[in-house]
């Protein structure tokens, strides 16, 4: 079984040289810490920059430099400024290749739950739908049951949704799995020491498990 | 063309209670300071608030929830404010809340003289219920409309006196959105110049859209997530 770390390290690995990519809050954003030496990529900040940096070491913050999450970051050489509208326009016009998000909520045709919950405090959607809604790629970073045991892959979703039919992948503690386009979640690796029995019995929608399914390679 | 006036109450001073403001700013990012401070002094009542984000209890537009001076916030994120919670759960708080990018691009249209626009952000969502749904090319789009904004009220890093504006790295963010979309435009600046002293190369919002521009003071830039590394 995998933590946090342990799933952002594994979806590093879907990043390759090249991609301008956007991290959303949570796991996501612990992803950046794991993109292997060498891989040549440009991470996006919907609040205005491309080329996200390391956050700045103590002292050198700068009020007028931070992330979609709010906190003070640094910038990479080769990065740029601009406004939300230009920003949500390259996202809507696909020229992020891949984004990844948290989830509450994944059903098998690929909706999204991730922004409401009811009863609860509503804080809002932020970027969320007009990520989803364009994003070319969206790999999905959640845990793969909730706290009751139950569990959040799901042949339909329960909460508000998101976005339709837009997620490709998913990485939880227990494995990576594929939207397959005509729906369901196609088993593509195991977390180390999960059993295929465990992610059937733990996932409530529609599991495509293939013959073999390796376990997923922890570094 | 000089649109300088001397501080922030004399550039608030013919907002009257109702209007429907925009307020420039990302979290607590480039947040018009002394524009909120003068309205707060001033009492305005009533306001529709146009932003982001809502600040929090002791910033920003914070400091107007707290005062009872807004009436309704359209924005994407509201977190991060206990008595933005309060005043919603009782009631007494209207709130709209947009996509992000909707937000921006709404902003936009209104500063590019187009009625709507078409996106794809909240299809098949609670966002889309009684909206317009049009398909182009397969794939189906909200219609969303500009926005009628009576004061819009933002921040810039640099301005001269004819109202040109430059921001300054992720401040930018909403600002000129806002700041285009007004039909009353009011810039408070960290630095205010002699028409000149700008490179027109380097402005980002023509001075056309500014009515107003003034230089703030004594910004306090609260920073909402400070995050270090050790090495």
């Amino acid at each position: 079984m995998l933590d946090k770390n342990g799933i952002a390290r594994r979806i590093a690995h879907e990043i390759k040289s090249g991609m301008y990519v956007n991290l959303g809050i949570g796991i996501p954003t612990l992803v950046a810490n794991y993109i292997p030496k060498g891989i040549d990529v440009v991470l996006q900040s919907e609040n205005g920059l491309l080329g996200i940096g390391p956050f700045p070491m103590a002292g050198e913050e700068d009020a007028d430099l931070i992330n979609a999450g709010k906190q003070t970051i640094t910038t990479i050489a080769g990065s740029s400024f601009f406004d939300s509208a230009l920003s949500f326009g390259m996202i809507r016009a696909g020229k992020v290749d891949l984004t990844i998000l948290g989830a509450m909520e994944v059903s098998e045709n690929g909706d999204i739950a991730n922004w409401k919950i009811p009863g609860k405090m509503v804080k809002g959607m932020g970027g969320a739908m007009d990520l989803v809604a364009s994003a070319r790629n969206i790999i999905v970073a959640m845990q793969h049951v909730n706290k009751a045991g139950e569990s959040k892959l799901l042949t339909k979703c329960d909460l508000p949704i998101t976005g339709l039919r837009c997620v490709k992948k998913i990485v939880t503690e227990l494995a990576v799995l594929d939207v397959l386009p005509e729906g369901g979640f196609y088993l593509l690796e195991r977390a180390p020491g999960v059993s295929v029995e465990h992610i059937r019995n733990s996932t409530a929608g529609k599991l495509i498990v293939p013959d073999v399914v390796p376990e997923m390679n922890p570094d | 063309m000089n649109k300088v006036v001397d501080n922030a109450d004399t550039a608030v001073a013919d907002i009257q209670d109702n209007a429907t403001l925009g307020l420039g700013g990302f979290g607590l990012c480039g947040i018009p300071e002394n524009a909120i401070s003068a309205l707060i002094r001033k009492g305005t009542k009533g306001l529709t608030c146009i932003s982001n984000n809502a600040g929090v209890d002791d910033f920003g537009i914070g400091l107007m929830l707290k005062t009872r001076q807004v009436k309704k916030m359209i924005s994407s994120y509201v977190g991060e404010n206990d008595e933005f919670e309060r005043q919603l759960l009782s009631g007494e708080l209207q709130v709209d809340l947009i996509p992000q990018g909707t937000l921006a691009t709404r902003l936009l249209a209104s500063g590019y003289g187009m009625p709507a626009i078409f996106t794809p952000a909240g299809v098949g969502t609670e966002v889309a219920l009684g909206k317009e749904v049009r398909n182009f090319n397969g794939k189906d789009y909200l219609l969303e409309y500009a926005f009628d904004i009576d004061f819009s009220i933002i921040k810039a890093w640099r301005g001269d006196t004819h109202g040109n504006l430059v921001f300054r790295k992720t401040s930018r963010n909403f600002n000129p959105l806002i700041g285009m979309a007004g039909k009353i435009t009011i810039a408070e600046v960290e630095e205010l110049v002699p028409a000149g002293d700008l490179d027109p190369d380097h402005v980002h919002l023509p001075g056309i859209y500014v009515h107003r521009i003034f230089k703030g003071h004594d910004y306090e830039k609260r920073i909402e997530q400070r995050t270090v590394r050790q090495s």
